[in-house]
C-alpha cells in the first residue's frame, strides 16, 4: 500500500501508462496492418473494382450507308439524332416535365409515365428517341440531372413513299426490315466502335481513355434507279390508280441495251419516313413481288416462236375466220371475226384464235424453249426480299388447251418485272438481265432468244399495235414510234377466273427505230366502263414514256412531216 | 466547491524544468511548441485532403481554414486559462451541456433520422451540445476524482459512473451511439488513470457483455442494428448500407503502396466514396496517396498522441494528469475508430476523423481540447 502511495505520487501508476501505451501501440498496429492488407494484399482485387466502376466501355454508333440513284442523288441517308432518356431514379419529374413542350410531348403523361417508372425502380427510361440534334442539344442544354442523351442515326428517306417499296426501312435501331435494306443489311451497316471512358456515379463521362475500336461507316449502295424516271413512273401510276380507283399497280422501266432498271414503282405505297403509319398492305413491291398473268401482252412471243421456227414470215396469212375455234371442247374466241389475218395482224388485232393455231402447229416442245429462253416463268435473279418466281408449265404438263391459253398469257405467271425483262429480248434478240445495282450492270451477258431479225420484225409489228388501227394506239408518244402490246387478262378469283375483275398491263419499247427504254404498266382491277388495257396502261405508257424520253434527250425518230402535217392541219 | 479543492496536488520532481530558448517565448504564452507545430502540421494537411475530398470545392476548404482558425484562437485563450479555474468550472460546465442535451432531445434539429444539434438564435451558427459535452465529461470527472482519495473508493466510483452516465444516455437517445461509447470512454479512461482498480474493471467488462444482448434488443435503434450487421457482412447489402464500407474499402485498396496522385483518385473525385469530406476522408487520402500517405498521416497522429502522453505524465496536478491522460487517449480512440470503420474492421459508427473531417464543431472542440491540455501542462504550481 505504501508503494502505490508512492507511485501515486508520481501521478498515475506507471503500470496504467504502460498499458495505455502498450494498447496504443497494439491498435495502431493493427490498423496499420489492416491497410497494410488493403493495400497490398488486396490492392489487384480492389482496384480492378475501382476501375469497373469508373471505366466504362460505350458504343460508337456507325452511320449506315447511303442508298444513291444512278446519278448520285441520295434514296436513303443517316442524320445524326440524339435518343434523350432518364435515370428516373436521379430525375426530377417535375423539372424534366418543363422540356415535354419542347420535345413536343404531353408533360403531365411525360410526369406520370416517368414517375411509375420510378416507383417500379427502373433506372432507364426513353424520354424521346431521334431527336434532331438541335432540339436535343436544347433540351439537354437545362442541365436536368438524371437526363442523359445518345446519339443515334436515323435513316431518312428524300423521296419517301417514291422509292419506299424499293428501298424498303429500317427499324427504330436501324436494322433493315423490308428491300434493299434488308438485302443488304450487312452491306449497308456499318461497324460500330467503342471507346473506354471514365464515367462519375452519375454516368456522365469525365474523360476519354482511348478508342478501342473506331467505327466504320457502312458501304454505300448505287442504285440503277433514276429518280427522275421514278418519280414521273410513280405520279403517272398513282394518277391513273385513283382515276380508275383501281387496288394496285406497278410500272417497271428497264434500259433496253442493258436491263438497268431506271424505275419501279407500286401502287398503293407509303411513307417510310413515318413509321407510325405503316399498314402491311401498302408496303408489298408489287412490281416484284406480284404475280400476273400476262395476257395478251404474250402474244409477240408466240408469234416470234413462230417466226424463229422458219416456217412463218411476218407475212404468212393464218385464218382466224369465224373468230372462234375449239380445243377440248372449250371455245377460244376473238373480239370478232378477223378473217384472214397475217401475223402482223394478228399481233395488231390481238387475236387469240390467231396465236392458238401458231402455237398448235409448232407444239409444246418448241414453244416451251422458246419461252423459257425468254426468261417467262424462272425465278428472279434480283435476290430481293419476297421477289416473286413465275411460273410457266412444263411441255409434259400442257394439252393442247394449255398450251393455246399459254400462247395467249393464261396459264403462266410473271412478275411485272420479269415481263418488261423479257420484253427487252425484242430490241436486239437478246434478253438482257435486269440489274438494279449499278455494280451488279454487265456482269450477265445477255441471252440469245430471236435473231435480231425477227426481233426487228417483232418491233415492227408492234408499233402497229400503237398504230391507227391497234388495240393500243393511246400508248402513242408524240414525236417517236413506240411499239407495245396491250392485255387485259381476269383476275383469278375464288371459283376460277372472275369475270368483271381484270388485270390491265401494256408492255412496251421505245423508239422502236433503236430501242432505248422498256416499260411494263399493270393496273389492278380498274373500275368503271374502261378496264382493257389499251384503255387503262396504254395512257400511263403514253404519257411517262413520252416524259422519260425527252428527259433522257432520245432524239425523235417519228417522221418530221407527218408532225408537222398533223400541226398544220389543226385536228387529227 | 471549498477553495482547499485546489491544494489537493501532487508535488512532481522536476521542479527544474526550465524551457529552453525557443519555447521561452511559448512558455509565456502556455503554449507548448512542439504540439502546436504538430497541429498545424495536421490541419495543413488535413485542408489539402480536404480540397481533394469536397471535389476540389475551395469553399470548403476556407469554410474548414475559417474552422482552423477560430479553434486555433480558442486554443490559444483556453491555454491561458490556469488549470484551477478549469476546476472550479468542470462541474459547471458538464451540469450546462446536460441540459443543452435534454434541450437537443426536446428541441433539437437534425438531419438523417437524428436530433443532434441545436439552433442557436441570430447568427450564431448549429451547436452540437455533444461536442461541448466531450470536453466537460472528463473535466468534470477529472475534478470529481481530483478531490478524492487515491485510489479511489468503491463509493467514490460508483458516483463517478452516475456522473459518466447521464449524459451518456441523453447522447445515445438522439441517437448517437458512436459519441456515447466514446464519451463514456473518456470518462471512464479518468477512472482507469485514477486507479480504477482491476476488479472493478474486469466487473464492469462483465457488466457491459451482458448488456450487449440486452442494448441488441432493447436500446439499439434499427439503423444501428443494421450497422452492425453491415459491418459483420458488408457484402449482404451491398447496394444500401454496405455501400459505404464497399466503396471505401475500393478506394483505399485501388491506391495501392503510392497511390494514383493528389486529385487523381477515381473513387473518390467521381463521387463513388460517399461522405468524402467527412466521415470516409482517409479513403481519399488513401487512394490519391497510397499505402505511403496514409502510414505519414498515422505517424503524425502517433507523434501528436506520444506528445500529449507526454504531457499529461508531466502535469503537476492529478487533476491535469487525469483530464489530459484520458483526452489524449480519447483523440486516439477517435482516428482509431475512424480508420478502423473506414478500413472494415469496425463496424460504421459515424466519427469523423479528428482534424481532418470537415466540420467546424469538431474541430472547434478538438482544438479546445488541446488548449486544455496545454493549459495542464504550462501552468506551473507557485511555489
Amino acid at each position: 500500500m505504501a508503494l502505490e502511495e508512492n507511485e501515486l505520487k508520481e501521478g498515475i501508476q506507471r503500470w496504467r501508462f504502460a498499458l495505455v501505451l502498450g494498447a496504443f501501440a497494439l491498435l495502431l498496429f493493427v490498423v496499420a496492418a489492416r491497410l497494410v492488407m488493403l493495400h497490398t494484399v488486396e490492392q489487384p482485387f480492389l482496384f480492378e473494382q475501382g476501375e469497373k466502376r469508373t471505366v466504362r466501355s460505350e458504343v460508337q454508333p456507325a452511320s449506315r450507308g447511303m442508298i444513291v440513284d444512278r446519278h448520285g442523288e441520295p434514296l436513303a441517308v443517316s442524320t445524326p439524332v440524339t435518343t434523350l432518356w432518364v435515370n428516373p431514379q436521379q430525375v426530377n419529374t417535375s423539372e424534366l416535365s418543363q422540356v415535354a413542350p419542347l420535345l413536343e410531348l404531353n408533360a403531365a403523361e411525360l410526369k406520370r409515365r416517368v414517375e411509375r417508372a420510378q416507383r417500379q425502380g427502373r433506372s432507364f427510361y426513353f424520354v424521346k428517341r431521334q431527336v434532331e440534334p438541335e432540339v436535343a442539344s436544347r433540351v439537354l442544354g437545362k442541365k436536368i440531372a438524371g437526363l442523359y442523351g445518345d446519339t443515334d442515326y436515323r435513316r431518312y428517306y428524300p423521296a419517301a413513299e417514291v422509292t419506299s417499296h424499293t428501298l424498303g426501312l429500317v427499324n427504330i435501331d436501324g436494322k433493315g426490315q423490308e428491300g434493299l435494306e434488308l438485302a443488304f443489311d450487312d452491306y449497308l451497316s456499318g461497324k460500330e466502335g467503342s471507346r473506354q471512358v471514365v464515367k462519375d456515379l452519375y454516368g456522365n463521362v469525365i474523360k476519354q481513355l482511348g478508342v478501342k475500336a473506331v467505327a466504320e461507316p457502312g458501304h454505300d449502295l448505287q442504285l440503277t434507279i433514276d429518280l427522275r424516271l421514278q418519280y414521273i413512273a410513280y405520279r403517272e401510276l398513282k394518277a391513273v390508280v385513283q382515276s380508275h380507283k383501281a387496288t394496285a399497280g406497278s410500272a417497271v422501266m428497264l434500259d433496253a441495251k442493258t436491263g438497268e432498271i431506271l424505275a419501279l414503282v407500286s401502287q398503293p405505297s407509303y411513307n417510310p419516313n413515318n413509321r407510325a403509319d405503316l399498314k402491311p398492305g401498302n408496303m408489298r413491291n408489287r412490281a416484284v413481288a406480284d404475280l400476273v398473268e400476262p395476257g395478251s401482252t404474250m402474244k409477240p412471243f408466240t408469234v416470234a416462236a413462230a417466226i424463229e421456227s422458219g416456217r412463218y414470215s411476218p407475212g404468212t396469212i393464218v385464218d382466224t375466220s369465224p373468230g372462234w375455234i375449239r380445243v377440248k371442247r372449250k371455245a377460244i374466241r376473238d373480239h370478232r371475226n378477223y378473217g384472214e389475218l397475217d401475223l402482223t395482224g394478228i399481233i395488231t388485232k390481238s387475236s387469240n384464235v390467231g396465236v392458238s393455231k401458231l402455237a398448235q402447229d409448232l407444239g409444246a416442245d418448241s414453244m416451251w424453249q422458246f419461252f423459257d429462253h425468254a426468261g417467262l416463268g424462272r425465278p428472279g435473279t434480283l435476290g430481293f426480299p419476297g421477289e416473286a418466281v413465275g411460273s410457266m408449265p412444263y411441255p409434259e404438263q400442257m394439252d393442247d388447251l394449255r398450251l393455246s391459253t399459254v400462247s395467249y398469257g393464261y396459264g403462266l405467271s410473271v412478275s411485272p418485272l420479269q415481263l418488261a425483262e423479257s420484253y427487252t429480248s425484242f430490241t436486239d434478240g437478246c434478253r438482257e438481265h435486269v440489274s438494279l445495282l449499278m455494280s451488279q450492270v454487265g456482269q450477265q451477258p445477255c441471252e440469245r432468244v430471236m435473231s435480231e431479225k425477227t426481233a426487228r420484225q417483232i418491233l415492227d409489228m408492234l408499233g402497229t399495235v400503237v398504230g391507227p388501227k391497234g388495240t393500243g394506239k393511246r400508248a402513242a408518244v408524240e414525236g417517236y414510234l413506240v411499239g407495245g402490246k396491250t392485255g387485259t387478262a381476269h383476275k383469278v378469283g375464288r371459283g376460277g377466273y372472275e369475270d368483271s375483275e381484270y388485270t390491265a398491263v401494256f408492255a412496251g419499247i421505245a423508239p422502236i427505230s433503236d430501242p432505248e427504254l422498256v416499260l411494263v404498266v399493270i393496273v389492278d382491277e380498274p373500275q368503271g366502263k374502261e378496264y382493257y388495257g389499251g384503255e387503262v396502261a396504254a395512257p400511263v405508257f403514253s404519257r411517262v414514256m413520252e416524259q422519260a424520253l425527252r428527259l433522257r434527250q432520245v432524239i425523235p425518230d417519228a417522221p418530221v412531216e407527218d408532225e408537222w402535217l398533223q400541226v398544220a392541219g389543226g385536228s387529227r | 466547491m471549498a477553495s482547499t479543492d485546489f491544494s489537493r496536488t501532487v508535488s512532481t520532481p522536476s521542479q527544474h524544468h526550465t524551457f529552453d530558448r525557443s519555447g521561452a517565448f511559448f512558455a509565456r504564452l502556455h503554449i507548448d511548441l512542439i504540439l502546436l507545430l504538430l497541429l498545424i502540421a495536421l490541419a495543413t494537411t488535413g485542408l489539402a485532403i480536404l480540397y481533394s475530398g469536397s471535389g476540389q470545392e475551395i469553399g470548403m476548404v476556407k469554410r474548414q481554414a475559417v474552422h482552423f482558425g477560430i479553434g486555433t484562437l480558442l486554443l490559444f485563450i483556453t491555454a491561458q486559462i490556469p488549470p484551477r479555474l478549469y476546476q472550479l468550472i468542470a462541474p459547471w460546465a458538464l451540469a450546462v451541456g446536460t441540459l443543452l442535451l435534454v434541450g437537443v432531445l426536446v428541441a433539437g434539429v437534425g438531419a438523417k433520422g437524428a436530433q443532434r444539434w441545436l439552433d442557436l438564435p441570430g447568427p450564431l451558427p448549429r451547436f452540437q451540445p455533444s461536442e461541448l459535452v466531450k470536453l466537460a465529461l472528463p473535466l468534470a470527472v477529472a475534478w470529481f476524482m481530483a478531490k478524492r482519495p487515491v485510489p479511489p473508493r468503491f463509493r467514490d466510483l460508483l458516483q463517478a459512473l452516475v456522473i459518466i452516465f447521464i449524459p451518456t444516455i441523453l447522447i445515445l437517445k438522439q441517437p448517437d451511439l458512436g459519441t456515447s461509447i466514446l464519451i463514456s470512454t473518456s470518462g471512464l479512461l479518468v477512472l482507469f488513470f485514477a486507479g480504477m482498480s482491476w476488479l472493478l474493471i474486469f466487473s464492469m467488462i462483465g457488466i457491459v457483455a451482458a448488456m450487449a444482448p440486452v442494448m441488441w434488443f432493447f436500446v439499439m435503434h434499427a439503423y444501428q442494428k443494421q450497422r452492425v450487421l453491415t459491418f459483420l457482412n458488408p457484402e449482404s447489402d451491398p447496394l444500401g448500407s454496405g455501400w459505404n464500407i464497399i466503396q471505401s474499402k475500393t478506394a483505399i485498396g485501388s491506391g495501392g503502396i503510392h497511390g494514383k496522385g493528389y486529385l487523381q483518385g477515381t473513387q473518390s473525385q467521381l463521387e463513388f466514396l460517399p461522405e468524402s469530406h467527412t466521415d470516409f476522408i482517409i479513403a481519399v487520402l488513401a487512394e490519391e496517396h497510397g499505402l505511403i500517405g496514409v502510414c505519414l498521416l498515422l505517424a503524425l497522429y502517433a507523434l501528436i498522441i506520444l506528445r500529449c502522453l507526454y504531457i499529461s505524465s508531466r502535469c503537476e496536478t492529478l487533476f491535469g494528469r487525469l483530464l489530459s491522460g484520458s483526452m489524449s487517449v480519447t483523440f486516439f480512440i477517435y482516428v482509431f475508430v475512424n480508420i478502423g470503420m473506414v478500413s472494415g474492421i469496425l463496424p460504421v459508427v459515424g466519427v469523423p476523423l479528428p482534424l481532418v473531417s470537415y466540420g467546424g464543431t469538431s474541430v472547434v472542440s478538438l482544438l479546445l481540447g488541446f488548449g486544455l491540455i496545454m493549459s495542464m501542462y504550462t501552468h506551473r504550481q507557485r511555489k
